[in-house]
């Protein structure tokens, strides 16, 4: 018999055993099986766009390549390829560097990208930001995990996160070997944020001896979907300043807006229009990335972080760990730079690329519609507006007899369910136990990224999937539920 | 749901119970802000205060200087503990130089720094391999391949390449996210690679593309190190990314010594009693580091040298990490590279008895792709449910970027004969790497003519780890600056010519020796000036400091 390995199951890290990672969990695994035996799956698990279809801008995608191989800007024909003002724009990027996209940059991001970072900042907010507090990432989950990384000392330390969450959080929280502290959004308010609750599960933790240091808000909504309120986020903010709270705002999906009532507004333009005390004292990390908005350039791995009120020793030694990486993708960051920075009206290539992502946004929000209304028209489904992000998270209620054949079978009931959905119609989606839910609630979230052509039919195999399971275990409609 | 409310439950139930409110914290005194002595470890926590106390006055009068709850007081402790000498003082130093020489160039001795402490070899103007970029640009842009122009830009080879490549990724995406250990063709064309190199089978779901070279060690590192009882072997001196990622993991780095006399050579022996040094501490020693071609030593491993490593690695039940991102970069006649897994494989130790993680990165070779952040690893002989582990870990993190798993594919298969860049592509590989190796024995050559400086040769890798023998009144002086001597020797050099190099103590020596690093990546045309700034710098400190 061949010795015990060194690295047996149980002889590894237990924190990694563990973690828990839904988005490619149970379900996605099974998809990629079923996938590999010929049957057509649609993947609504990732908010992953272009793996569904979605087309890269194409004013960034010429700047890219011509920064990738610069011989083609002495080229005579370059102009055939590629317009003057992609050009500029990769000469500008190539000399933000010191070796073009092949060098290590500085461990937090080339200085010109950052720079343009800052601008981008306050633009957007108003209010002056610090290229030295700007950290480029190999995508925001690296930004999160290298924060928790800092602000997790043991099991004792608790980051507040949002329930239901993406699960980055509890997975990262696990594996740095810390705790977290749950907060309810409310479901029946829009999944609105308590801020009472918040208070009750602070003392609760404390009470059980954790210090709470954190607090994770996404917004909008991942993957819930929604805008958060100023209002909102002010006593959000006033929260963590009576707490001693770091904010880590999770705002990614700031481009994915679907409805005009509450348009996105930074955590840090609400705290810095509140004045001090809490401009100058509430300790905010805000995170955004290429992979969402109209971008959805995941691939790329492109991401910034920035700081605020955040002791600059603490910065130092954030320095310090994204050194030990050498640097971000450079070629991603490139990609943040086009982000901030997208062609202006009066530019060349400006016309395509409004028409591009004007395109993609307004698709994004019929597509967030006629998902939203297909969820609702379900038996036994109720389904929050998609307000932002990329993502819809119904509520299913299970009938009784569908809970206890999911015991029967070992599986949670949630898990059950989407499993089924995935074996009768190809959908691939995320339980919503992987996020976190109500006990006693059950859910899936998926993504509204399948094509606009491809929606009807993605909600009619939905349905009629959904009336089966609900015969199959509730017998005809109209019975039991519907009281 | 469940089970996040379950954990946190236990983790309630583990956690000692303390009083903490945040009414405590409030009420406990007030102190200001001091930055903390210790460099290693930060305070414990003390067991009555929730809110650490430097952070606690939040609730008191506002004319109180406020100060943040999250310090260099209270972070993560092993964040604190952990350093990286690539990028360490002598760096942060060099920056305020750059600056200086932006804004007030004259009251400096030189006028440019020349950054000889990493290996960033575009950064030094080498140029990258032309049929790479080509492949690289057209799957960025894949609308180039509809236009029959593109043929006159771009070679034939690339432009099948890049298709292939495109076609390959589920929907042509090039910018979605892949499956998390890459995206499956570019791990096969990877695997193929690897079974060419060593002539024995790769699977390509051993294979994880990651963010260069260096996240695959940490995710190895994360998983092996359970607390601070569990051993990691390396090699002294030592790429620092080791040390590092061990201190951040909170385990134990067991160090071995390579012998400076016998060219940084590897002794088994040496391996075995430091083993039992540890194991008698208490340490439970679960895997080896070794670097081959060294850094920052740069030697070449012979294979009789690999074996007696592998043998030592089975005999003890240890995991063997090799990092082998060195592996094109050889100068010398009468050595080559041999991986760990060929060398396990011709012993007759297969996927089922021997544990052996193999690094590989787009960043050195002959294509310094470092900007790009590409790079694999090759896990074998470790339990399906581990590497299921291992690919959770990836998972949360989604990818490594695509244009560097691109990259990757392309180091491990490049032009072939026949094929319209070959040519082109071998004289830029073999004009890099010729150009590399004579640089690497003018450099060493130069070093061992100065007074009190011995420098083992380059076999491999790109930097040379001459050692000093420092007069007395130049290691007063250090310590007189508050200094280690041989950042005392680096700052000074830095100083006088603007060439930035590491201290030999962030990679680690024997004690009471001292070294320095130097890559050898500066232009070949630069090299006779840096040799004559270094030299006279040498020459002028010696003086100073000599009896």
């Amino acid at each position: 018999m061949a010795p015990k390995k060194v690295l047996a199951p149980d002889t590894i890290n237990g924190n990694i055993k563990k973690m828990v990672y839904a988005v490619r969990g149970e379900l996605y695994i099974r998809a990629s099986e079923l996938q590999k035996q010929g049957k057509k799956i649609i993947f609504t698990n990732v908010g992953n766009p272009h793996a569904l279809g979605q087309k890269p801008l194409t004013f960034s995608r010429q700047v890219i390549a011509l920064c990738q191989a610069p011989f083609l800007m002495d080229d005579p024909n370059a102009d055939i390829f590629f317009p003057a003002d992609a050009i500029a724009r990769a000469k500008q990027y190539l000399s933000y560097t010191s070796g073009g996209l092949g060098a290590y940059s500085d461990s937090r991001g080339l200085p010109g990208i950052r720079k343009d970072v800052a601008d981008f900042l306050m633009r957007r907010d108003g209010y002056p930001s610090d290229p030295e507090l700007i950290f480029l990432t190999d995508g925001a989950s690296k930004g999160v995990a290298q924060l928790l990384n800092l602000l997790i000392r043991d099991e004792k330390d608790g980051v507040l996160c949002p329930i239901p969450q993406y699960p980055l959080y509890s997975a990262t929280i696990q594996l740095v070997g810390g705790t977290l502290v749950p907060y309810y959004l409310s479901e029946e308010a829009g999944w609105g944020l308590d801020v009472q609750d918040l208070k009750r599960q602070v003392v609760e933790a404390r009470m059980k001896g954790i210090t709470v240091r954190g607090l994770v808000f996404i917004n909008p909504g991942n993957p819930t979907g929604q805008c958060l309120s100023e209002a909102n986020l002010r006593e959000l903010i006033q929260f963590c300043h009576e707490e001693h709270i770091v904010m880590l705002a999770d705002e990614v999906y700031q481009l994915n807006i679907y409805q005009d009532e509450r348009p996105f507004v930074s955590a840090k333009k609400v705290m810095m229009d509140m004045g001090p005390p809490y401009s100058r004292e509430v300790e905010l990390v805000s995170f955004h990335t290429v992979s969402k908005g109209f971008w959805g350039e995941c691939g790329q791995r492109g991401a910034y972080l920035e700081l605020t009120n955040i002791h600059p020793k603490t910065v130092d030694e954030l320095y310090k760990v994204a050194s030990i990486a050498l640097s971000p993708n450079v070629p991603g960051q490139i990609f943040v730079g086009l982000m901030v920075n997208p062609p202006k009206p009066g530019e060349i290539s400006y016309p395509r690329y409004s028409e591009e992502s004007k395109a993609i946004l307004e698709s994004l929000r019929r597509r967030a519609r006629i998902m939203t209304d297909g969820f609702n028209s379900c038996r036994n489904i109720t389904c929050n507006f998609t307000e932002g992000a990329m993502y819809s998270f119904p509520k299913i209620k299970l009938p009784q007899a569908a809970i206890a054949a999911a015991k029967q079978t070992g599986k949670a009931p949630d898990v059950f369910y989407c499993l089924k959905l995935l074996e009768a119609t190809g959908i691939s989606t995320v339980p919503g136990s992987g996020f976190g839910q109500k006990e006693g609630t059950f859910h899936l979230r998926t993504t509204i990224l399948p094509s606009e052509d491809q929606m009807p039919e993605v909600m009619r195999l939905f349905k009629n999937f959904n009336d089966n399971f609900m015969s199959q275990y509730e017998g005809p409609s109209g019975a039991l539920s519907k009281l | 749901m469940r089970r996040l409310a379950q954990t946190l439950a236990k983790r309630a139930l583990q956690a000692k119970s303390r009083a903490s409110s945040s009414s405590s914290a409030a009420a406990a005194p007030c102190l200001t802000h001091t930055p903390s002595s210790t460099t290693t470890k930060a305070p414990a926590m003390s067991p009555n205060s929730p809110q650490e106390a430097n952070g606690s006055k939040r609730n008191l009068s506002s004319s109180i200087v406020w100060s943040p709850p999250i310090t260099v007081d209270n972070i993560n402790p092993q964040v604190l503990a952990c350093e990286y000498a690539v990028r360490g003082e002598i760096v942060a130093h060099a920056e305020r130089l750059q600056h200086k020489l932006l804004h007030n160039p004259s009251t400096l001795p030189f006028n440019e720094l020349i950054y000889c402490n990493i290996g960033n070899p575009q950064s030094l103007g080498q140029q990258p391999i032309t049929f790479f970029r080509e492949v690289a640009a057209l799957c960025d842009y894949p609308g180039l391949l509809d236009k029959d122009e593109t043929h006159g830009i771009f070679s034939s080879d690339s432009i099948a390449r890049a298709e292939k490549i495109i076609n390959s990724i589920p929907g042509r995406a090039t910018g979605a996210y892949s499956h998390s250990k890459g995206v499956k063709a570019l791990r096969a064309t990877i695997a193929e690679g690897i079974e060419r190199r060593d002539g024995y089978p790769s699977d390509p779901e051993d294979i994880f593309l990651t963010d260069g070279a260096s996240p695959g060690v940490h995710m190895m590192m994360q998983l092996t190190i359970r607390n601070q009882q569990d051993g990691i072997m390396c090699p002294i001196p030592q790429y620092p990314l080791y040390s590092a990622s061990i201190a951040l993991h909170d385990g134990t780095l067991v160090p071995y010594y390579l012998d400076e006399s016998t060219g940084w050579g590897l002794d088994v022996s040496e391996l075995k009693s430091r083993l039992q040094a540890a194991t008698a501490a208490g340490i439970n020693v679960r895997a080896l580091v070794v670097i081959n071609p060294g850094n920052p030593t740069g030697q070449v491993l012979s294979e009789q040298n690999q074996q007696s490593i592998v043998q030592f690695c089975k005999d003890e039940n240890l995991l063997l990490l090799a990092d082998e991102v060195y592996q094109e970069n050889v100068y010398v006649d009468n050595k080559k590279f041999t991986s760990f897994k060929k060398i396990a494989r011709s012993m007759g130790y297969t996927e089922k008895d021997f544990s052996l993680v193999s690094f590989h990165s787009i960043s050195k070779g002959y294509y310094g792709e470092c900007g790009r952040r590409g790079g694999y690893m090759e896990v074998t002989g470790l339990d399906s449910e581990v590497k299921d582990q291992i690919y959770k870990v990836a998972s949360v993190n989604l990818c490594s970027n695509i244009s560097g798993q691109i990259m990757m594919s392309l180091v491990m298969n490049p032009p072939k004969v026949g094929d319209e860049s070959f040519e082109l592509y071998t004289n830029e590989r073999d004009g890099i790497l010729s150009s590399l190796g004579r640089r690497a024995k003018m450099l060493a050559e130069a070093l061992n003519k100065l007074e009190g400086v011995t420098c083992n040769e380059a076999e491999g890798a790109m930097y040379l780890f001459p050692r000093i023998e420092l007069p007395e009144g130049a290691i007063k002086a250090a310590k007189a600056a508050g200094m280690v001597p041989d950042t005392f020797y680096c700052r000074r050099l830095l100083d006088a010519t603007g060439i930035v190099v590491v201290p030999g103590s962030g990679f680690r020596q024997v004690p009471g020796t001292w070294h320095f690093r130097i890559t050898i990546l500066p232009p070949e045309d630069k090299m006779p000036s840096i040799i004559t700034k270094l030299s006279t710098f040498h020459e002028r400190f010696m003086q100073e400091f000599q009896p």
